[in-house]
């Protein structure tokens, strides 16, 4: 069943069963969905209902048992949780972008589009001295660099420092709309979540619900997945 | 005495080029715990009369192995057991050591370095120059992030453990220069130097090479000069450089 869906031209990723243990933790039970070629699924949950380790799964990261099939032709391009680069560490953004991709032009093109308009001065930076929301965005142009059709972005901040008006989040909706990709995030926020996702996976470690927005996020479904602190969640998504 | 000189800048380098990794991985003190790992393995082959460089290299493989082990397969990386293992291999290592070989194995004596020492460390040098910058991104890639790393495909159990067998090589090549309590600093301190100056991988690497050469260089020649043992001048040079260096930075 799993292979007639994904035989379908715009299937793009079936989960099914999914189980994952972590020292004889069951960290995730019986994770079944899917997602389409041009989705937005946003992954959200509370702390510890193993959001990261389901990306980690997806990535083949982590041992798992059950069914993650990607469609063949699948190319994935990964944004990790923030990372502490030292300041002092010697990799300036253009040997970090080179890992993946030799070509200056297209390092070049994927730093304009994450919005880096004159790029020389940034690619002779260390990335330890950039700030939280550069770092997001040379982590971004440095997964668009090999051409992915899907992104697996683990909880963008909707960076106060993201230099100009546009949010991570608008980014990563322009860059769906320009690219054709489909976009995997996981997120706090649940007003993002509604305004940029076109379906949404409730997790704690088994799915609480799955489908788009508007129909699944509830106060029943809420409060099922964080319990009774969904109201300070509710609070927190505001300031975010 | 040329030839001496030419083998401890080749020595100087390949530990400034590892070590450059070590420094970045956070491993330093790994890079010194195997040092002394060295020294059984050497009295070893002492004992049994083969080239002690090959014992201290089969001593270096079995620890690398260990440590290669508890790093991959442990979630949380035991430097306590690790701290606990190398001082005993120390320990032992003093005990089997036969007593007239103690001192130079422990701080090297240049004038045991024949020519069959020589050309050994010739060609262990230009492998962890070859293969070493063959996986050298894939082991920066894992710096920023194994996770990401291994999302493009870097098998990162693989590339560590290739890495930390150059490693034990390039220790049991300094052993002869300056001992094994000293070689541990040839991989370390060259980097932190380079560290402490440079703004790019490139500028990083070259200086780390760069101190390590001069260091073994300039050690032997005042070590020579003096009439001293040349493991702890050759060390010294490069904790002088290391004092410039961090001068420099601030």
């Amino acid at each position: 069943m799993v292979m007639n869906w994904l035989m379908k031209e715009d299937g793009l990723l079936s989960v099914s069963g999914l189980k994952v243990r972590l020292n004889n933790h069951l960290i995730l039970d019986n994770v079944s969905f899917e997602v389409k070629k041009d989705d937005t699924l946003a992954i959200i949950g509370p702390n510890g209902a193993g959001k990261t380790v389901l990306f980690k799964a997806l990535l083949g990261l982590l041992p798992y048992e059950g069914k993650i099939t990607w469609s063949p032709d699948v190319k994935v391009g990964y944004v990790p949780q923030k990372l502490f680069i030292g300041k002092d560490v010697p990799l300036t953004v253009e040997e970090f972008l080179k890992f993946k991709e030799k070509s200056g032009e297209k390092i070049a093109n994927a730093l304009d589009q994450v919005g880096f308009k004159d790029n020389s001065h940034l690619l002779k930076s260390k990335l330890g001295v950039l700030s939280g929301g550069e770092l997001q965005r040379v982590l971004i142009a440095f997964a668009i660099l090999a051409g992915p059709n899907v992104l697996l972005f683990d909880e963008p901040t909707s960076g106060v420092d993201l230099s100009g008006e546009e949010t991570v989040y608008a980014l990563i909706n322009r860059l769906q709309k320009e690219k054709d990709l489909a976009i995997i995030f996981i997120s706090h926020e649940l007003e993002v979540v509604s305004k940029y996702a076109a379906n949404v996976l409730c997790l704690n470690k088994e799915k609480i619900c799955f489908g788009p927005p508007k129909k699944v996020i509830s106060k029943q479904s809420l409060e099922k997945l964080y319990g009774e602190d969904i109201h300070l969640y509710h609070h927190a998504g505001h300031h975010h | 005495m040329a030839f001496l000189i030419f083998v401890g800048a080749l020595v100087g380098a390949s530990s400034g080029f590892l070590g450059s990794f070590m420094v970045l991985k956070r491993m330093s003190l790994v890079g010194d715990a195997l040092s002394h790992v060295a020294l059984p393995g050497l009295a070893l082959g002492l004992t049994l009369g083969i080239n002690p460089m090959f014992g201290a290299l089969a001593a270096l493989t079995i620890a690398v192995l260990g440590i290669w082990y508890l790093g991959e397969k442990t979630e949380v990386y035991s430097e306590a057991l690790v701290g606990v293992f190398f001082t005993a291999s120390l320990a032992i290592g003093i005990l089997i050591t036969p007593e007239p070989e103690l001192l130079e194995a422990l701080f090297g004596n240049l004038g045991k370095i024949g020519y069959s020492d020589g050309l050994i460390t010739i060609g262990a040098a230009a492998m962890i120059f070859l293969v070493t910058s063959r996986i050298s991104q894939k082991l920066l890639l894992g710096v920023v992030s194994e996770d990401l790393a291994r999302s493009t495909g870097v098998k990162m159990s693989t590339v560590n453990l290739v890495y930390l067998l150059l490693v034990g090589l390039v220790v049991a090549l300094g052993v002869k220069f300056v001992g094994t309590l000293l070689t541990g600093a040839l991989v370390i301190v060259p980097a932190a130097a380079a560290k402490n100056l440079a703004g790019s991988l490139r500028s990083y690497h070259w200086l780390s090479i760069f101190i390590g050469t001069i260091s073994v260089v300039a050690g032997i020649f005042i070590a020579g000069f003096l009439g001293l043992p040349s493991g702890p001048i050759v060390v010294l040079f490069s904790i002088l450089c290391f004092a410039l260096s961090y001068a420099f930075k601030n």
